[in-house]
C-alpha cells in the first residue's frame, strides 16, 4: 500500500478530520492528526489498513507546541513507517488521548514522556512516572529544564523514603 | 473452602537473576504469580538529555553504553539514524565492514543470552563460561578493528571510524566454522538436557497476537511464530543483498526462545560467510564533518539489533546539536509483556522467563 493510498483510504473514512500531510521537514511520511479525533484514526488504521506494530512513541518540546510522535509499521505486509503526530498548543497543561487501549505496547513509551516530557495521557491504565521517581522536580526533556549537575542535597528531600519507595 | 492471603515480595533491584538492577513487585498467591509489577529507573543516565547538548558525532560514544553488550549494533543504528538525517552516502565497504561488525554482535549477544538463560536455570556458570570463551575471541577481532572490546565507538555516521587491519579477515575466516562448530556443540549438550527441558517447554508463552500487540520484536517475537524482521522487512544498509533465512518457531516459550537465537547464530553465520568472501576494496567513510549540521528535519530509522528492533528519532534545527535525540529500546518494550508471559507460573519461573527475553538494564533505563 503506498503513502498516496493510505492517505485516501483515511480521508474516505474519515471527511470530517482534517488530516495533514506534513511535506517538509522530515524524511518520513508524516500525518498530522487532530487531537481529539486521535483514537479514532489509530483504531481505524490497526483495524483496517493493517498497523498492528506501534515502534515508537515519542515527544518534541518545540516553542509554541507539543508534539506527540508515533512511528507505525505494519508486520503483515513489511515496508516503510507511518508517522502520526498530534499537536499540543497548550503548553501549561498537555493533554492527549492514550494509545495504550488500542496497541498495549505504548504502555511504558507513555510513561517515558508523561515522566521526562509531562504531557499527561487521558485513559492510561497505569500513569506513573518510569525512569525517576514521584517528586523530582520537573521534566527533563523539556527545553525549559535547566541542564547542569544537581547535587546530592538537592535532590534527596525529594527522593521517596521507605516504606514507599 | 481453605481461605489463603496473597502476599507481595519484592524481588530486587539487588538480585543475581535481574541482569543487573531491576526490581518487580510480585503479588504471590503460594508460589504461585497472581500480579506482577515492573520498576525500572535504577540506570537512569538521562542519555537523551544529555545528548542534546552535545554534536552528532560526540552522540555516538553514548550508543556504546545503552546496550553494552552490543554496542557495534547500537553504533550501526545511530549511524543509520544520522545518515537518513543528513543524506550521507556510505561507501560500499564501509557497509560491509558495518554488516560483519552487526553480525559478530548478534553471534556475542545470543551466545550470552543462551549462556546467561541457564545460569538463571541453575547451571552456575558452566554454560556461560564456554560461551565466554567464544565471545572472547570475537572481542579480539572488535579490539583489533577499533581498539575497544565493550566500548566499541567504531561506526560512526558515514563510514567506519577506520579500515580494518590486514589480519582481521584471515582470522574472520578461520573462525567462522569454529562459532559454527560452537553451536552446534550447544546443541548437542545443552538442547536435550532433561532438567531444562522440564523448565522450559510450556514456560513463559507468548501468542503471536500477544506479542504483536506488546509490540515485542526480535527472537522473541519469532519464537512466537511471527516472521518478522527488519533485515527482510525494510531492508537498511546492504541487507538486501544478503541469502538469509528468518528462522520461526511455533511454540512460543522459553524453550523455543532458546532454540529461535540458537537458529538467528546459524543465519549470521551464514551473512558472515558471504560477507568475508565478497567484501570489496575502498574507501571505509565518507568525510563527515565534525561539526555536522545536518538540514533542518527529523528522521526515524531502525535497525534490527540482536534484541529486537532499534530505533532512533533525531530532530535537527540546522545546529550542530540535536534538537531531540530519542532511542528507542528494544530491551525496555520486550518487558512490556513480562506481565502476561509470568502470571499463573511459579517464582522460579520469572527468573527463567526474564532470562529467555534477554534484556540489559543499561539499555531499559538509558
Amino acid at each position: 500500500m503506498t503513502n498516496e493510498e493510505i492517505l485516501a483510504k483515511l480521508q474516505e473514512a474519515f471527511p470530517d478530520v482534517a488530516l495533514r500531510v506534513q511535506t517538509e521537514e522530515t524524511k518520513d511520511f508524516t500525518l498530522i492528526v487532530p487531537a481529539e479525533r486521535l483514537v479514532d484514526v489509530a483504531t481505524h488504521l490497526r483495524d483496517h489498513l493493517g498497523f498492528d506494530y506501534l515502534s515508537n512513541v515519542t515527544s518534541v518540546d518545540y516553542p509554541d507546541r507539543f508534539e506527540v510522535v508515533y512511528h507505525l509499521f505494519s508486520m503483515k505486509r513489511g515496508g516503510g513507517v507511518l508517522t502520526l503526530k498530534v499537536h499540543l498548543p497548550d503548553k501549561e497543561h498537555p493533554v492527549v488521548d492514550s494509545v495504550t487501549p488500542i496497541w498495549p505496547g505504548a504502555n511504558y513509551q507513555e510513561r517515558e514522556v508523561y515522566d521526562l516530557m509531562g504531557i499527561s495521557f487521558r485513559n492510561h491504565p497505569d500513569l506513573r512516572r518510569i525512569m525517576l521517581w514521584d517528586g523530582f522536580p520537573g521534566h527533563p526533556l523539556r527545553k525549559d529544564f535547566e541542564n547542569r549537575t544537581y547535587t546530592y542535597k538537592e535532590l534527596e528531600p525529594t527522593r521517596p523514603k521507605p516504606p514507599n519507595w | 473452602m481453605l481461605k489463603t492471603e496473597t502476599i507481595t515480595v519484592n524481588m530486587g533491584p539487588q538480585h543475581p537473576s535481574t541482569h543487573g538492577v531491576f526490581r518487580m513487585i510480585l503479588t504471590l498467591n503460594g508460589e504461585t504469580i497472581v500480579d506482577l509489577k515492573p520498576m525500572f529507573g535504577y540506570l537512569h543516565r538521562g542519555l537523551e538529555k544529555t545528548s542534546e547538548s552535545r554534536t552528532y558525532l560526540q552522540a555516538v560514544p553514548f550508543t556504546d553504553r545503552l546496550d553494552y553488550i552490543c554496542s557495534m549494533s547500537n553504533n550501526f543504528a545511530y549511524a543509520v539514524a544520522v545518515e537518513k538525517l543528513a543524506g550521507i552516502e556510505v561507501p560500499l565497504r564501509a557497509e560491509y565492514i558495518r554488516v560483519i561488525m552487526a553480525e559478530l554482535t548478534r553471534l556475542v549477544n545470543h551466545m550470552l543470552a543462551v549462556g546467561f538463560l541457564f545460569n538463571d536455570l541453575g547451571a552456575w556458570y558452566t554454560p556461560v563460561v564456554y560461551a565466554f570463551r567464544e565471545r572472547e575471541r570475537i572481542l579480539d577481532l572488535f579490539e583489533m578493528a577499533s581498539g575497544s572490546r565493550m566500548m566499541c565507538n567504531y561506526i560512526r555516521p558515514g563510514g567506519v571510524s577506520a579500515d580494518l587491519p590486514a589480519d582481521f579477515l584471515p582470522l574472520l575466516r578461520k573462525m567462522i566454522p569454529h562459532l559454527e562448530n560452537f553451536v552446534r556443540e550447544i546443541r548437542f549438550y545443552l538442547s536435550d538436557n532433561e532438567i531444562f527441558r522440564a523448565r522450559a517447554i510450556g514456560v513463559g508463552f507468548l501468542p503471536a497476537d500477544v506479542a504483536v500487540a506488546y509490540s515485542i520484536t526480535g527472537p522473541v517475537l519469532r519464537a512466537s511464530g511471527v516472521k518478522y524482521d527488519v533485515r527482510k522487512a525494510e531492508p537498511y544498509s546492504i541487507y538486501d543483498q544478503f541469502e538469509f533465512d528468518v528462522p520461526t518457531q511455533v511454540a512460543g516459550d522459553v524453550y523455543a526462545r532458546y532454540l529461535q537465537r540458537l537458529d538467528e547464530m546459524d543465519e549470521s553465520l551464514k551473512i558472515l560467510r558471504q560477507a568475508v568472501e565478497r567484501i570489496p576494496d575502498g574507501e571505509y567513510a565518507t568525510k563527515v564533518p565534525s561539526r555536522l549540521r545536518p538540514p533542518k528535519g527529523e528522521a526515524y530509522a531502525r535497525i534490527e539489533a540482536p534484541k529486537g528492533e532499534l530505533g532512533f528519532y533525531l530532530v535537527s534545527d540546522g545546529s550542530p546539536n540535536p534538537y531531540r535525540w530519542r532511542n528507542r529500546p528494544p530491551s525496555l518494550i520486550n518487558l512490556s509483556a513480562l506481565r502476561e508471559m509470568c502470571l499463573g507460573h511459579k517464582v522460579a519461573d520469572v527468573v527463567t522467563i526474564l532470562g529467555s527475553i534477554d534484556i540489559t538494564l543499561a539499555d531499559v533505563d538509558r
